[in-house]
């Protein structure tokens, strides 16, 4: 494993970097920036404002080497054939769309901290978090998961689901049993619920709204991800 | 009820014949008597025999049931649990309530009980060499060869932990417990020594959770509780078949010195181990002549069952557990063998494992409740009820200590309800009945540990199995939000959790990353260039798309919905103010609930809670991956297409799911010699996919064949597509020296 890390810096600069995107969304620094001065305890110096890491050392060595094993160009980015090699990813319904989103918006390929960046999403709330007043909100927070889900949805990132992108992820997640007209219905039912508006489109405030009840931060954490 | 008059008829011809075959014995055993008699002639009239009788004319109508004898019974008792087996199905609501394991047991007692009052005797199935030579390979067969591998090795120390420790700590503390009881004279079983309760332990503490996997897999538990009972069941197999034969050995014995518990201990390494050796070798030579095989596919699958069964055969000879040998050699096998041979021979593999491996358990489970009827038994209240006392109650206690210890090294831990699942699910079953019944004669209670066993498989596979369906659901059912949930809900919540699961899979597996890193480096670099005829770069896709026998694909296909696996991309425009001046539909609230119905039945489930794996009396159930497949098949080649052009390796990819680069309109004239990639219908109606060896393979060339946009209609096209995708005919192909593709 050591072989194949990059070194011990690189990982704790993508680290640094990840937990920096985490807390202050700004745009990034090139991923071989030189450190600052200080990189004897990189990580503890950016913990004076969160408790927690993003993400803890060895849960990145490990998906690091998840990401050099996909990665079988082996060019330090993973494209989109990458990640449909994966067989249980090409036998999940929304395969597509969750490829789609590890990748920014226009480009074909997604490097460690695209990855991880992603990744950051599922990690569970710990309680303590909740109560601490970051200066920004964390990735795995409740709004950004559900961002991340609205995401899925929403491809023209108008910040709508209409009924056509409702149909499509619809049709995605059910059987060849349902007919056009059935799936119709659901979709108009669905955004009859949510909308109050009146735009015949479910906003990100509304997605919000109708999913105030359902434990999004179980629903949406890997377990092993703390 | 057809069926049942017909298994009526049935029973009355076999009671009949059994009493017709001793009439026919009684009348040629007479016969022989007489000198010279031919003994192929059982008519009443042998003229050269005695020279006094009356001339007689040339039998016309003969009957020689004594001959036939034996295959014909054994035919009959299989099928006679075979219409049982149709019955069960027929009346489908019957086995949700009630396991198959009952309903077969209680239709033996039936016909135990009918030929109990015939007087008749049943076959002898149950001596040692029948159930251990014949019965016993082909269940275990079957579950070796379905196990599914990767959340197996997950989970193997778990598994491995309740399986050994587990069974261990039940046989010794349910041994210890009714050696303790034994010692009260007023219950009269002071005869059982220390030895003898510890064989019978053993063998009552074997799990058979055939019933509990059914039940799982309807309401859905997870993955982990799932693999961790199937494996138990599997390996507790092997653990309590050592265990058995070790204190069989050790009952033998007046006194019992700690050099032989010291010995024992050995030889249950010594033969655990020698049988995961034995296997693993068995598996390789199996791999390896599969990879000849491709001249000869009539005969591939026989390979299969003629190495795993030497395995067991050779690990038998030499008193190792023949179970782990076999369990080994099925798993080391089924990777590589179904790499190497062609489709259908992989299909009729699995329809003949999992065809023996039914008629073996139900025959079992059927001759259980005869045997019930018609044996010798022995009851002592005191003995049994304390079995099954001590039985629960130490499995209950073992599971809960065992969860304890492990659950630190877990990382899913198993909360209470899978607990109690593990625990309650234990049913006692086939292995427990035989090895009872294998017992050496010299134990002088043999006719009681009968009987408890007897009663214990009973009462656990009737009462625990019946109830444990509506236990699991309520403890279930108390922990998911029953309210009504409104569609937006229903709908959202299922993408959430199959996002999580998608993020799940792509992060990979967790636990024993470093070992399985060194062993697929050691298998990508030495086993597949020895053992495989084809060895391509893994493509998991590819295995993917096999083992999901994509003939289907066809049908599925010329659906309307072949081509909706719509890529982002493609999104149409659409124009959103008409979405917003279209009058709002009403809904009622039985409109609502039928929509809430449809999404339930129809929604897929995520990858974790289908239960793919096996359903142990049922091929596994690939069809929502097929579905999911095909329809993502779309995208799969598209995105596959952009990066054939930077790195060939792919293009092996792009071969095998069809696709090409541009090329004009008009379609490929369908003799192109070379870079055809054909679909055909073989004769024995199963597709195989066949790959003309390419000229320049390794860069995209031109002349590959186009698919389906010809006409530039994507949704109409499922025709056109069939026709580019699948070439020509098998016969041209073949003669061209083909090679085969296996897809």
């Amino acid at each position: 494993l050591a072989k194949s890390c990059p070194g011990q810096e690189t990982v704790t600069l993508y680290l640094r970097g990840v937990a920096l995107r985490g807390r202050r969304p700004r745009p990034a620094p090139p991923s071989t920036s030189p450190p600052p001065a200080s990189t004897s305890h990189p990580i503890k110096q950016e913990d004076n404002l969160t408790e927690t890491r993003l993400v803890s050392h060895s849960q990145i060595t490990r998906l690091y080497s998840r990401f050099t094993s996909l990665d079988k160009g082996e060019n330090g980015t993973l494209s989109r054939e990458d990640f449909q090699r994966i067989p249980e990813l090409a036998i999940n319904p929304l395969g597509d769309r969750i490829i789609n989103a590890f990748f920014p918006e226009g480009e074909d390929q997604v490097n460690f901290r695209g990855f991880m960046r992603i990744l950051a999403h599922f990690r569970p709330i710990e309680d303590n978090e909740k109560k601490s007043v970051a200066v920004s909100e964390p990735l795995n927070s409740r709004t950004n998961k559900l961002l991340f889900a609205f995401r899925l949805y929403d491809l023209d990132r108008d910040d709508k689901i209409s009924r056509e992108e409702l149909l499509q992820v619809l049709r995605m997640m059910v059987g060849v049993n349902i007919s056009d007209d059935q799936l119709g219905s659901i979709a108009d039912r669905t955004i009859q619920e949510a909308d109050t508006n009146g735009d015949n489109s479910i906003s990100f405030n509304e997605f919000i709204k109708v999913l105030e009840k359902v434990d999004v931060e179980q629903k949406m954490s890997i377990r092993f991800l703390h | 009820m057809g069926t049942f008059a017909l298994h009526a008829l049935l029973l009355l011809a076999l009671c009949c014949s059994a009493g017709k075959c001793e009439l026919q014995e009684s009348e040629t055993s007479a016969q022989t008597d007489s000198p010279g008699v031919d003994p192929f002639m059982s008519g009443p009239d042998e003229p050269q025999a005695s020279p006094v009788e009356d001339r007689a004319n040339l039998p016309v109508f003969t009957m020689d049931y004594p001959r036939i004898q034996v295959p014909f019974e054994f035919t009959m008792w299989v099928l006679l649990a075979s219409f049982a087996k149709i019955g069960f199905n027929i009346y489908h609501k019957i086995t949700i309530w009630i396991p198959e394991s009952c309903l077969l047991i209680s239709i033996g007692l039936i016909v135990g009980a009918i030929m109990h009052s015939v007087k008749e005797e049943p076959p002898a199935v149950l001596n040692s060499n029948v159930f251990f030579l014949y019965m016993l390979p082909l269940i275990v067969l079957d579950s070796g060869y379905f196990m599914p591998t990767r959340p197996f090795f997950e989970n193997v120390g778990t598994v491995l932990w309740y399986a050994v420790v587990g069974t261990l700590w039940n046989s010794i503390g349910i041994g210890i417990s009714l050696f303790a009881i034994c010692q009260f004279e007023v219950f009269g079983v002071q005869d059982i020594n220390l030895q003898e309760n510890l064989l019978f332990a053993s063998i009552v503490s074997t799990v058979d959770p055939v019933a509990a996997l059914n039940v799982f897999d309807d309401i859905g538990v997870n993955e982990q509780t799932y693999i961790i009972i199937f494996g138990e069941g599997l390996f507790n197999d092997a653990v309590t078949v050592v265990l058995y034969n070790m204190f069989t050995f050790l009952a033998a014995l007046p006194v019992v010195e700690s050099t032989d518990v010291f010995l024992g201990t050995a030889q249950f390494l010594v033969v655990a181990a020698g049988g995961v050796l034995f296997g693993l070798v068995f598996g390789f030579v199996a791999a390896f002549t599969t990879r000849f095989t491709h001249g000869v596919r009539q005969i591939e699958p026989l390979f299969v069952f003629l190495y795993s069964y030497l395995a067991y055969l050779v690990a038998e000879c030499f008193a190792i557990s023949s179970v782990m040998a076999l369990i080994t050699c099925a798993i080391t096998m089924k990777y590589y063998v179904e790499e190497n041979v062609s489709q259908s021979s992989c299909t009729t593999i699995r329809h003949v494992v999992k065809m023996l491996a039914t008629i073996s358990e139900t025959l079992i489970f059927f001759f259980l409740g005869v045997v019930t009827i018609t044996t010798e038994h022995e009851w002592n209240w005191a003995y049994i009820l304390f079995t099954l006392l001590f039985a629960f109650v130490w499995r209950g206690i073992g599971m809960l200590v065992l969860t304890q210890i492990i659950n630190p090294f877990r990382t899913v831990p198993l909360n209470f309800t899978d607990q109690f699942g593990l625990a309650y699910g234990g049913l006692r079953g086939a292995i427990c009945f035989a090895l009872v019944f294998t017992l050496p004669d010299s134990i002088n209670r043999k006719d009681l540990f009968v009987t408890a066993s007897i009663a214990v498989i009973t009462f656990t596979v009737f009462i625990q199995g019946i109830s444990i369906r509506p236990i699991l659901e309520y403890m279930n059912i108390r922990k998911t939000n029953k309210d009504v949930d409104t569609i937006n809900v229903e709908i959202h919540t299922r993408t959430m959790e199959h996002v999580l699961s998608g993020v799940e899979d792509l992060c990979g597996q967790w636990s024993h990353y470093y070992w399985k890193d060194k062993f697929k480096k050691f298998n990508d670099r030495v086993l597949r260039r020895i053992l495989l005829r084809h060895n391509r770069a893994e493509s998991s896709i590819v295995s993917l798309y096999k083992r999901l026998e994509l003939q289907s694909a066809i049908g599925l296909l010329d659906s309307p919905m072949g081509d909706l696996g719509a890529a982002p991309s493609l999104l149409p425009l659409h124009d959103e103010r008409k979405e917003a001046t279209r009058p709002k539909k009403k809904f009622l609230a039985a409109d609502v609930r039928k929509m809430h119905h449809i999404l339930s039945k129809n929604m897929y489930n995520i990858r974790q809670k289908t239960m793919a794996y096996t359903n142990k009396y049922d091929l596994p159930d690939d069809s929502q991956n097929r579905e999911i497949l095909i329809c993502r098949h779309a995208s799969v080649r598209r995105s596959l297409r952009a990066a054939s052009f930077r790195q060939p390796v792919s293009f092996f990819i792009l071969f095998i799911v069809g696709w090409t680069p541009s090329r004009g309109p008009g379609g490929p004239p369908p003799d192109r010699p070379h870079h055809l990639l054909g679909r055909t219908l073989g004769t024995t109606g199963v597709p195989e996919v066949r790959r003309v060896r390419a000229s320049g393979a390794g860069r995209p060339q031109g002349g590959v064949i186009r698919i389906g946009r010809t006409k530039g209609n994507r949704r109409t096209g499922t025709e056109e597509n069939t026709r580019h995708y699948y070439g020509t005919p098998r016969g041209g192909a073949e003669a061209q020296g083909v090679d085969d593709w296996k897809y």
